[in-house]
């Protein structure tokens, strides 16, 4: 249980203006941005070292004491507010950069830097170099993003979600040892898992359940010189696997996303295909569109899908990295917020996803945003349902709570699986899921986290 | 609170766009580096804004801490992902104050604040005979008709460093032959702190004082040393009646150069830091630069955050005066002197009386002085004139 007497052996540990029990500080804590219902953490820890982290640890689990990791706290879905109460680590201390290898292609850095600090850090020093960058706004941080399966600018070029990109990890443990993994276990250099047992995937898409992450290797890959994007249109729901999949297979472009939104009112309708590409020279630009135009020249003929001329304002605005007009996305309804079910799904299955999201929410009388980012090259697509509501209308925000349950329902049923579910959603999964990969999950948290302290109430049967 | 900014409370993402500079190298609010918890962020002070008028947090001591913690930068503002928010973002903290005054629930470093201003017209609790000290000797005149009253304010006449600031000006202002008076003991603080503060009834009364003064006195233009003095004169003073031509000194000094008064080489690598009040508040950010760029040898680099993306040195919005922000490494000013001095410059030039002070105090906290000096503007420029 949570005492004074923690409260002055936190304080013991972490520069005392680091820790707080205010109920000011509790109250931002206690929520997020998302509909979830909040929790009141007992205090708020912000360390600056992995071995403050390791003591924090070590207290926690004498005690018994519930600890919920936060890097960003911008999941929106509730996973870093504490559902069980106790500790809440704010990482954001820890946020020092701490190699660059240019040789290798990777970054290390501690637990809380941000995703903006990692960016503007390279962009300086290293601007040949870049790490793929979530569209979250740039408080997030790698370790938080990956820790839930997080994906960006280069997951459809460099082949996967960003914790596919995780070269190593330090993390402590809930008994507070400090654990290696990756080849910085065994070597000085942080450049990949292989070729040991892979032990890093027990910390990534568990939502902080398993250990802190302090630090983590992340892969680097060029920076092109030039950046420009292609926008294709169709109103037919059922071409955009496609095109999709024709704009992969031709291995040109960056970034591939897909749109579909009731806003603004000339674009209801329309879906469109947002093709980034990068290139070095104004010829290699120019090859790179010709081919993606070559590849789509039959569908685009008929006149039932083409090219949008690009207006120079919103061009600029998907350029941008990470983009702010997804976080403007919140003011629709003048109301401060949005959430979203990131399903992870075939390709295939976008069609029906979109005709769900379109569904769910004309039942429950909200508006959408749905899209879609393409991993890999075409291996699966995280597909957004993204509802945005007015903090203040209490009727509306049950109403996103019920669309996302059902939101998630539908994922499911579609063959998908849902991203960084709030703990309803986990729960839905965890129904669907082999009993035997669960009964693995719990054993393994039994080993890792034997107290039931990390982030307790996620990932676990209800 | 006003309706308007009630109303908007709730729309504030708390997505974080407004803890950064424009390229994200590190965090640019002043109170949220400091202390690094959400709350102190711009968004945390929103939506603590909205549960305290709820009823769901009360005004207690880290509350009035987390309110006053910010410096009025404007830093959200630049940086806010909505548009339809971000310019009144700041506009509500100080809102919120206004209520805390009323209320009663403001930090006692702030209520020893007010109460200086009331009873001694400064926040030094200086009599105003001091005012002019920094003019001893220098032969200034007091204003009777000149073209300009020079307005000194409160950091420039009682902080040795504003003193020293004010001195500067003036004798480039006599050297140019510039026509300018100033007040004297008759000179009260400008309102501009006092109203980021939260006390409009103080502000407003300090406001109408300078304008009867400054109205009696048949003042038409007003050349102030503070960015803070020029933003209230130029800005909130016409609110009260008070119409005046304002500049900021560094605009008649940019006017000079190369004209009455002609630099010298003057081999040396300067930083500008620009002040909130003049920068995002006023969008003034090439004068200062054209003045340095004028010298020549002086080479002008920039801070990696410059122009609308400063890092502010954590003086405005009272703290200057009230120090809620305290102390510590990560304070906003020795961030910005060790990012000054990672630039390679041997100078950060500022045009703030209270920047200068608080750079200054940085730069010792930071053991930087050897490599780093700090100075105004006008000093660089009598150093090329002499050169
Ligand atoms: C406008 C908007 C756009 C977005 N776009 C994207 C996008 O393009 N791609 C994307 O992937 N996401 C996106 N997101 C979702 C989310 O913001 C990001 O995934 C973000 O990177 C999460 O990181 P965070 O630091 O905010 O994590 P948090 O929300 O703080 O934490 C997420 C989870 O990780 C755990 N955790 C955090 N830090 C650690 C640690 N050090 N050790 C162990 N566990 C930890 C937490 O306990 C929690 O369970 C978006 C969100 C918004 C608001
Ligand atoms: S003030 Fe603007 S940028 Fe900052 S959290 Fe609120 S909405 Fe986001
Ligand atoms: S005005 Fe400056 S100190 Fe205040 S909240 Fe905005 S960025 Fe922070």
């Amino acid at each position: 249980m949570f005492t004074n007497e923690t409260l002055s052996r936190i304080r013991e540990i972490v520069s005392s203006e680091y820790v707080t029990n205010e109920p000011e500080d509790l109250y931002i804590y206690s929520r997020d941005q998302g509909v979830q219902d909040p929790h009141m953490p007992d205090c708020v820890v912000m360390p600056s070292s992995t071995e403050e982290v390791q003591e924090i640890l070590r207290l926690a689990s004498r005690e018994q004491i519930p600890v919920v990791p936060m890097g960003g706290g911008l999941v929106l879905s509730g996973l870093s507010v504490p559902l069980k109460g106790g500790i809440v680590l704010d990482m954001k201390r820890m946020n020092r950069i701490l190699e660059i290898n240019e040789k290798s292609h990777y970054a290390v850095v501690e637990g809380g830097t941000s995703q903006g600090m990692l960016d503007a850090y390279l962009k300086k020093n290293f601007p040949h170099l870049k790490h793929s960058l979530p569209d979250a706004p740039p408080a997030a941080t790698i370790a938080g993003n990956i820790a839930i399966h997080g994906s960006g600018h280069l997951s459809q070029s460099q082949g996967g979600f960003h914790s596919e990109m995780v070269t190593g990890l330090e993390v402590v443990l809930s008994n507070g040892d400090v654990v290696k993994l990756g080849s910085c276990s065994t070597v000085p250099y942080w450049f990949s898992r292989a070729p040991l047992p892979d032990l890093v995937g027990l910390f990534l898409g568990w939502n902080g359940t398993t250990g802190v992450i302090t630090k983590v290797g992340i892969k680097l890959y060029p920076r092109p010189k030039l950046h420009d994007v292609l926008v294709y249109m169709t109103e037919d729901i059922d071409l955009a696997p496609e095109v999709l999949t024709r704009v992969i297979n031709t291995e040109t472009a960056e970034d591939i996303n897909y749109a579909l939104s009731p806003k603004p009112d000339y674009l209801n309708g329309f879906q469109m295909m947002v093709i980034n590409i990068t290139a070095n020279s104004e010829d290699e630009m120019a090859l790179k569109k010709k081919i993606i135009r070559d590849v789509l020249k039959d569908l685009y003929e008929t006149k039932e899908s083409g090219f949008m001329p690009v207006p120079p304002n919103m061009k600029t605005g998907f350029l941008e990295a990470p983009q702010k007009a997804l976080s403007k996305f919140a003011d629709v309804r003048r109301g401060g917020g949005f959430e979203y079910v990131g399903a992870i799904m075939p390709i295939e299955r976008i069609p029906d996803a979109c005709r769900a999201g379109m569904e769910i929410t004309a039942r429950h009388g909200i508006t959408y945003s749905l899209g879609a980012r393409i991993i890999g090259k075409g291996h699966c697509a995280m597909f957004f349902f993204a509802y945005p509501f007015n903090r203040v209308d209490a009727d509306e925000v049950e109403k996103v709570k019920m669309a996302l349950e059902d939101t998630n329902e539908a994922s499911l049923r579609l063959g998908g699986i849902p991203w960084k579910a709030e703990v309803q959603g986990q729960q839905l999964i965890l129904k669907q899921m082999d009993p035997g990969t669960y009964s693995l999950m719990k054993r393994i948290r039994e080993v890792l986290d034997p107290a039931g302290i990390m982030n307790p109430g996620n990932w676990e049967v209800s | 609170m006003e309706r308007d900014y009630i109303d908007i409370l709730h729309r504030c993402f708390r997505c974080g766009w407004c803890k950064f500079p424009s390229n994200y190298q590190d965090f640019n609010c002043p109170a949220y580096l400091k202390y690094r918890f959400e709350s102190f962020s711009s968004g945390g002070r929103m939506w603590l804004i909205r549960a305290w008028i709820n009823g769901d947090v009360e005004a207690g001591h880290r509350f009035s801490q987390i309110l006053y913690s910010c410096v009025t930068c404007k830093n959200c503002v630049e940086a806010c992902a909505l548009p339809y928010i971000k310019d009144k973002l700041v506009d509500v903290f100080i809102a919120a104050r206004k209520d805390m005054v009323e209320q009663g629930t403001i930090p006692p470093q702030v209520r020893d604040y007010f109460k200086a201003i009331s009873t001694s017209g400064n926040p030094y609790r200086l009599p105003a005979e001091q005012r002019a000290a920094w003019a001893e000797g220098l032969d200034i005149e007091p204003y009777t008709d000149q073209r300009y009253l020079l307005y000194i304010g409160d950091v420039g006449s009682y902080d040795d460093l504003g003193k020293a600031m004010a001195r500067s000006v003036a004798m480039l202002f006599k050297k140019a032959h510039i026509s300018f008076g100033i007040l004297g003991n008759e000179e009260i603080s400008d309102g501009n702190d006092v109203a980021a503060a939260g006390e409009e009834g103080l502000a407003t009364h300090l406001a109408e004082q300078n304008i009867k003064v400054f109205s009696d006195k048949g003042i038409r233009r007003i050349i102030t040393l503070s960015p803070h003095s020029f933003h209230v004169m130029k800005t909130v003073y016409p609110l009260h009646g008070g119409r005046f031509q304002v500049y900021h000194y560094t605009k008649i000094l940019r006017d000079l150069m190369g004209k009455d008064l002609a630099p010298g080489q003057l081999d040396t690598t300067v930083t500008y830091h620009d002040p909130c009040y003049l920068g995002r508040w006023n969008g003034e950010y090439y004068t200062p630069r054209a003045i340095l760029n004028a010298i020549p040898g002086l080479r002008l680099v920039e801070f990696d955050r410059n122009m609308q993306n400063s890092l502010c040195c954590g003086g405005g919005g009272s703290n200057f005066f009230t120090d809620i922000l305290g102390t510590g490494h990560d304070l906003a000013s020795r961030v910005r002197i060790r990012d000054a001095a990672s630039t390679g410059a041997q100078i950060v030039a500022v045009s703030c009386p209270q920047c200068y002070r608080m750079l200054d105090d940085a730069l010792k906290a930071e053991g930087l002085e050897e490599v780093l000096q700090v100075r105004e503007i006008s000093e660089i420029v009598a150093d090329s004139l002499t050169a």
